[in-house]
């Protein structure tokens, strides 16, 4: 292993360039160490994998609900169960109750909650899907199929119509039952139990 | 000397001078009260020929054998501390909690790289080498799971025969080592517009979370080491994020990629998973502190008492948002308290071991312990949590915790109301 120390003083009086920084504000332009590498554009788009809700990250490509029953089929019944509500795993399809958001109430809700009733925003399904499923062999499926998936993943949760096709420009404006059920923390210690 | 009332706790520095003599007293009836293996020879064979010669490795005593508790789902993982083992506040790394959601993986060290992009000047991939080659920092923080405690976050229908590893388990503290986040966020060049960041694992599920970019310049810490050795693999294995009094779950293991973004992601761990759904129709979402909270894990299940007397009652107290300031014992389930000797250190988001010395008649008692923190925040009832957010909500079940000790010296778990 390397002697970190080696060069101790050329270290020491960075550290304390640095915390001199500390109180000047983030934006000036604070001396660097240059340890490090810029990353490859091929190291960046293989490791960006992520979605935003606007969409950002949402790749080229498209499916439908029909591919989606058939992706569904191969790689999602297993653990969710052939209608998505069987399990053995988390239950992805239901709307019950319709109306109100009684997930607070009681425990035994705990797990009745779904992608129908719970989940804010399409697009963290293929954000998920993407990086996680199937569990056997995350990121496997394609943009094409991912998108089918949800697509029939949202059908079954009567969300979008069997006619649905879901792509980058889709998928972000799908409005999610429980979109604005969603509130920050407002425990901020002190006298309030919150 | 004696103390004035018959079934009393009371502050260690109260009985003064006797300390050192109960102290005694105290750690022989500990050792009578662990649960027996069976084996009878109190001492063992006397030594008859030279011992153990050094080892590269060391070991356990053979006749101490703490375990981490497991869950098996198969589809994800996790194991509990066992707390009521353990003295001090530091948790053996082999003994720290896990919980996991793709298994634990297998990196190697001289591959392993941390990218930092998106809202910054210079992008730029880190090796673990690099990493190290920052100025370091180490602290010792607690680590919890937010769901920690939730199977105990009902009125009725908690097994009495619960452990405190089992109830509470998913609770550690460790000393970390690394390097601050912010000095990593200085060498990339953080544009102003950042207020987000995603923290993605290398793990099969490449877990991720949204932090906000303050906790960044406040504490946050990629960390390499865990009590003076490297990290553990189920701890993260070559390097994690360190979020210190926020959820476990947002302190990523394995770290690969941190993006800085002008907003939250929205992955599925922080919208269908770790959200508190509330009795008003809502579900809180980026709850990422730990309140103050405190459990007792001497006496605990499955401790039986062999005899009235003196005993210490002792656990651990914390807070997510600093320093622990005090805690309350009550042996009569909640009707009088008493102060309890907070143990230094006393360190800001980290496990305080407390201390008070009891009395036990050999009556019926139900132990407890109540923590506040330097907010002023003091641990609740489950009375008061539940009606604050609902029977629904599950995470963040920091109420009081009680012990029920039986006459024949039996302690059982009970409820907190």
């Amino acid at each position: 292993m390397r002697r970190r120390r080696e060069g101790g003083p050329g270290v020491l009086a960075a550290v304390l360039v640095v915390a001199a920084c500390t109180g000047s504000g983030r934006e000036g332009e604070t001396p660097r160490f240059g340890f490090g590498r810029e990353p490859s554009p091929e190291l960046l788009a293989a490791m960006d994998i992520d979605v935003r809700p606007d969409g950002k990250g949402l790749p080229e490509g498209s499916g439908t609900v029909a591919r989606g029953r058939e992706v569904f089929a191969l790689h999602c019944v297993a653990c969710h169960g052939p209608t998505g509500t069987e399990g053995p795993f988390d239950r992805l399809v239901g709307r019950d109750p319709r109306e109100g958001f009684p997930f607070g109430e009681k425990a035994e809700y705990l797990g009745t909650r779904t992608v129908g009733n719970y989940w804010p925003y399409a697009t963290t399904l293929f954000d998920y899907i993407r990086r996680a499923m199937p569990q056997t062999a995350p990121g496997s499926l394609g943009a094409d199929d991912t998108y089918a998936v949800i697509a029939y993943i949202l059908h079954l949760n009567e969300i979008v119509p069997e006619d649905a096709v879901l792509d980058a420009r889709s998928l972000p404006d799908i409005e999610m039952p429980a979109r604005d059920r969603f509130v920050p923390d407002d425990r901020a210690g002190g006298q309030d139990v919150r | 000397m004696i103390p004035p009332e018959s079934d009393s706790i009371s502050r260690r520095a109260w009985i003064g001078t006797t300390a050192g003599l109960a102290a005694g007293i105290l750690v022989h009836h500990q050792v009578d009260a662990q649960v027996s293996d069976g084996s009878s020879s109190p001492g063992g064979p006397e030594p008859t020929s030279l011992g153990r010669l050094p080892s590269e490795l060391g070991s356990r005593a053979p006749r101490e054998q703490p375990r981490r508790r497991v869950y098996r789902n198969a589809h994800s993982g996790g194991s509990g501390t066992p707390l009521q083992d353990l003295h001090g506040i530091i948790t053996p790394a082999d003994l720290h909690f896990e919980r996991h959601h793709g298994g634990v993986p297998d990196i190697d060290p001289d591959t392993y790289s941390l990218t930092i992009h998106g809202l910054v000047r210079r992008p730029t991939t880190f090796s673990l080498a690099d990493l190290k080659r920052f100025p370091a920092r180490s602290r010792i923080c607690f680590l919890e799971c937010s769901g920690n405690g939730n199977g105990t976050y009902r009125t009725e229908g908690v097994r009495r025969e619960t452990t405190v590893q089992s109830a509470d388990g998913l609770f550690s503290t460790s000393e970390w080592t690394g390097v601050p986040l912010s000095t990593l966020f200085r060498e990339v060049g953080v544009d102003s517009g950042a207020t987000w960041f995603l923290a993605e694992g290398a793990d099969a599920a490449h877990l991720a979370r949204s932090i906000p970019v303050e906790k960044a310049w406040d504490d946050a810490m990629i960390v390499y080491a865990q009590n003076g050795e490297a990290i553990r693999p189920e701890q993260g294995y070559p390097a994690r994020l360190l979020l210190p009094g926020w959820e476990g779950n947002a302190n990523v293991k394995w770290i690969r990629r941190i993006e800085l973004s002008d907003a939250p992601f929205m992955t599925r761990e922080e919208t269908s998973k770790y959200t508190d759904p509330l009795q008003d129709g809502t579900a809180r979402q980026f709850s990422f502190v730990m309140d103050a909270k405190s459990v007792i894990t001497f006496p605990s299940y499955p401790y039986v008492l062999p005899e009235p007397g003196w005993w210490e009652v002792s656990g651990l107290a914390w807070s997510g948002r600093g320093r622990i300031t005090g805690v309350e014992v009550s042996s009569d389930g909640g009707a009088s308290w008493h102060d309890a000797e907070l143990e230094e250190p006393v360190l800001p988001k980290c496990a305080t071991r407390f201390r008070a010395l009891w009395n036990w008649t050999g009556e019926p008692a139900v132990l407890m312990s109540r923590a506040r923190d330097e907010t002023g925040y003091v641990q609740p009832t489950l009375a008061r949590l539940v009606e604050a957010r609902g029977a629904g909500s599950s995470y963040h079940a920091n109420q009081i915790r009680a012990w029920s000790v039986e006459p024949d010296g039996r302690v059982f778990f009970g409820d907190g109301k």
